[in-house]
């Protein structure tokens, strides 16, 4: 073991390499974004196709506080992990909170929001081809929206039983990668279905 | 792994029950373990696979043959060509990427051991699933049991109107599941080539397997991705009840074919890039000289990465589509085959002035580089949109794929597993078996694969359980099917070289091909740490300057 160290020691110094865990995500967010690529692709295709109603301009409405709650997530998932990075686990919980109450909030407007379409509207997945492509869109982003929740949620337990440490900094700035991309991935799901397609 | 155990080696090894051996297996992290896992799994699918080939060949003989029924016929060509390109070239490719990235890259495992783990299981479950549609896809009585739609389902013959019972729904689960599987895998890949390499391992100074197996790690997370989200959109119009594929409420037919062809045709050189990387590793071996061109050799891969997305829509010529459209998929799929000559110019480069040595792997890639071409040279024909008006969906496109998948891809797997046969085992394969198999194998693709493109032209399309005599067809079909024997008998020698070895063949030692990459530095089989220090390498061929310290290659990198 201290023959290599000494063997290694000149070229150790320049030898750095790309840290597996964001490399990792950014493959995984590019393969994500290809899935979502394809269902974005369907929903334009199939815009104004539906040969029953109802149509988006009839039953659709902006989910704005939603959309704030989600967003502003972003700003706090990157605080709490800024927090962690500098070794203050106590404001990282805070944040890591704040983040899991704005993605719950998020999640529930989302359902109740399907709830007053199904049941007052009168829209499933199956009324008709808006029905089918919507309720795919938003809910592949819903489903990673709830992925993303469990595991904050699994965490702030792990928090809560204080086995969270500065070194997992590395480990929750790779995990809010993940969480920056379902923002972004909203960004386009509302411009797309509820500004550009109602 | 205790140091006890290390120490008593192969005593404790044959010591211990065959259940906890076995369970060892089933719970490892090891690359290499599931590189080996991978690649028995392919082989396993490979031989049903052929079987069901064997089966379609056999009812095609004779014009009005009743070997088998149109239903069963209907099931045999589904279930080969899903087999054969998910469950069996992808897993062997997967499993020869496990094994060897981290040997050739110096690294001691792969960058997430269990992702590795997880993705290998779930592409050995969508198998599963694919195969138990024989017992479980009857949903209705009657209904018939495996998939028989093609093994590109197009809609509407997947909805549930023309699809009754389960079949179709255990062929979108399986490519479902195995398609997370190989996303994991891909994931793995270029997380474990970026960010696992030895000191000193630039990205200039990889092995070309690593450099192939990087573009094609990303060439699936790009590829399979679109057949997952496709196969989403299956699922929820054949469960839920909706409408992406279901014409009668405006859906689009079409729709399906442009997302399954995003995905088919960089499939084929997802697949068929590995397989360029073991001609890189081979070649120069056995022609004793570096590979010639490497960063030409990278370029031009980047390039068929890049291009191979935009070449989808030569499949759908004959659906119909703008002349816009048919001009841009002709010179996009003409185009592609620009970087794919340059990389055989390359290899001829390499062999050009060599001191050749043509055992098996060398012999495999020989036959290689003359069938890839006329592969190529036919494809060209093919892309031509006019041209493939006339012979599209007829025997001459089989005839042509088959040229790359069996006549590129399977030679060079056959190659492969002849070149590193003794370093996964320890062990060398019979030389004399390995001739029979590739002259067996040689006669039989040329009868089988080069009369079929007759029948095509005479307008034979593909999929018909029986045909009526007097087209002309008969003894070409004749020809195809007495070809499949003699792959067969290849086959067989192939796998009776395998095990024999296994058991009787001489010891390898470390390096029995005086190679040059990093794999060859460490003892056959390779230990679960695989290198006792991490190696630090200074050229593209780190084994070279070891045993050559007069003449090292970084002197002129």
């Amino acid at each position: 073991m201290s023959s290599h160290a000494v063997m290694r020691t000149s070229s150790e110094a320049e030898w750095v390499l790309p840290s597996r865990g964001r490399v990792g995500m950014f493959t995984l967010i590019a393969a994500e974004s290809a899935i979502f690529t394809i269902f974005v692709v369907a929903y334009i295709f199939y815009l104004g196709k539906s040969v029953a109603g109802p149509t988006p301009q009839q039953v659709l409405e902006l989910p704005i506080v939603g959309t704030i709650c989600l967003l502003s997530s972003s700003l706090t998932i990157h605080l709490a992990v800024r927090a962690l990075r500098n070794a203050k686990v106590g404001a990282f919980g805070l944040w890591w909170f704040i983040t899991l109450g704005l993605g719950t909030t998020f999640l529930v407007g989302t359902g109740l929001e399907w709830r007053h379409l199904i049941f007052d509207r009168g829209l499933t997945i199956r009324t008709n081809l808006f029905g089918t492509t919507y309720y795919s869109l938003v809910g592949l982003h819903a489903f990673h929206v709830t992925v993303g929740l469990l595991a904050i949620a699994l965490t702030m337990i792990l928090t809560l039983l204080g086995k969270v440490k500065a070194e997992h900094g590395e480990r929750a700035e790779v995990f809010s990668l993940y969480w920056h991309f379902v923002d972004v991935v909203w960004v386009i799901v509302f411009t797309l279905v509820y500004v550009i397609g109602r | 792994m205790s140091s006890e155990s290390m120490a008593l080696g192969t005593v404790s090894e044959s010591a211990r029950p065959i259940g906890e051996r076995l369970h060892e297996w089933v719970i490892t992290v090891d690359h290499k373990r599931l590189g080996i896992l991978y690649i028995l799994y392919g082989l396993v699918m490979l031989v049903i696979g052929g079987i069901e080939a064997t089966i379609m060949r056999i009812q095609l003989i004779v014009p009005h043959n009743h070997f088998v029924s149109p239903q069963v016929f209907n099931r045999m060509f589904t279930m080969h060509g899903t087999t054969m390109i998910f469950f069996v070239v992808m897993p062997i490719l997967f499993g020869f990427g496990t094994y060897l990235i981290p040997l050739m890259i110096g690294a001691r495992d792969m960058a997430f051991p269990r992702l590795n783990a997880f993705s290998f299981w779930m592409t050995a479950f969508g198998g599963l699933l694919l195969y138990f549609s024989f017992i479980g896809g009857n949903g209705l009585y009657g209904a018939g049991n495996a998939p028989d739609v093609g093994w590109f389902a197009y809609a509407p013959l997947t909805s549930h109107a023309f699809s009754v019972g389960h079949s179709t729904d255990f062929w979108t689960l399986a490519l479902l599941v195995s398609g997370i599987g190989s996303i994991g895998t891909a994931v793995n890949f270029v997380a474990t080539i970026l960010c696992m390499r030895c000191p000193g391992m630039t990205l200039g100074k990889m092995p070309l397997l690593a450099w192939l197996n990087l573009i094609m790690g990303g060439m699936v997370i790009l590829a399979i991705s679109p057949l997952t989200a496709a196969q989403i959109m299956l699922c929820v119009d054949r469960y839920l009840g909706g409408h992406f594929f279901d014409t009668q409420a405006g859906g689009s037919a079409v729709l399906w074919m442009h997302f399954f062809w995003i995905f088919g045709h960089p499939e084929v050189y997802i697949l068929v890039i590995p397989a360029f990387a073991f001609a890189s590793e081979i070649i120069p071996v056995f022609s004793r000289k570096p590979i010639f061109g490497y960063p030409v050799m990278v370029a031009a891969t980047v390039c068929i990465g890049f291009v191979s997305f935009s070449v989808w829509a030569h499949h759908m010529f004959t659906v119909g589509m703008s002349s816009y459209g048919n001009t841009f998929f002709t010179v996009t799929s003409m185009v592609i085959a620009v970087p794919t000559g340059i990389k055989i110019f390359n290899w001829l480069g390499t062999m050009w002035g060599g001191k050749i040595d043509f055992q098996a792997p060398m012999l495999f890639c020989v036959a290689f580089l003359f069938q890839f071409l006329i592969a190529g040279l036919t494809g060209i024909m093919l892309a031509t949109s006019p041209f493939d008006w006339q012979l599209g969906n007829s025997y001459f496109v089989i005839a042509h794929f088959h040229y790359v998948i069996v006549g590129a891809i399977l030679y060079t797997i056959f190659g492969a597993f002849y070149y590193w046969f003794p370093k996964m085992s320890g062990r060398m394969y019979n030389e004399a078996l390995a001739k029979w198999h590739f002259w067996l194998f040689f006669i039989g693709f040329h009868l089988t694969f080069d009369f079929m493109h007759i029948p095509g032209i005479l307008g034979m399309p593909r999929r018909i359980y029986t045909y009526e005599p007097g087209r002309g067809w008969e003894i070409w079909n004749l020809i195809v099917t007495i070809g499949v024997f003699f792959q067969i008998a290849g086959v067989l020698a192939f796998v009776g070289n395998l095990l024999w070895s296994l058991w009787k063949g001489e010891q390898a030692g470390n390096d029995p091909w005086d190679a040059w990459t990093l794999e060859w530095s460490t003892s056959s089989p390779p230990p679960d740490y695989d290198f006792a220090t991490t190696p630090v390498v200074k050229s593209r061929r780190p084994l070279w300057d070891l045993k050559h310290p007069e003449d090292p290659d970084w002197k002129y990198e």
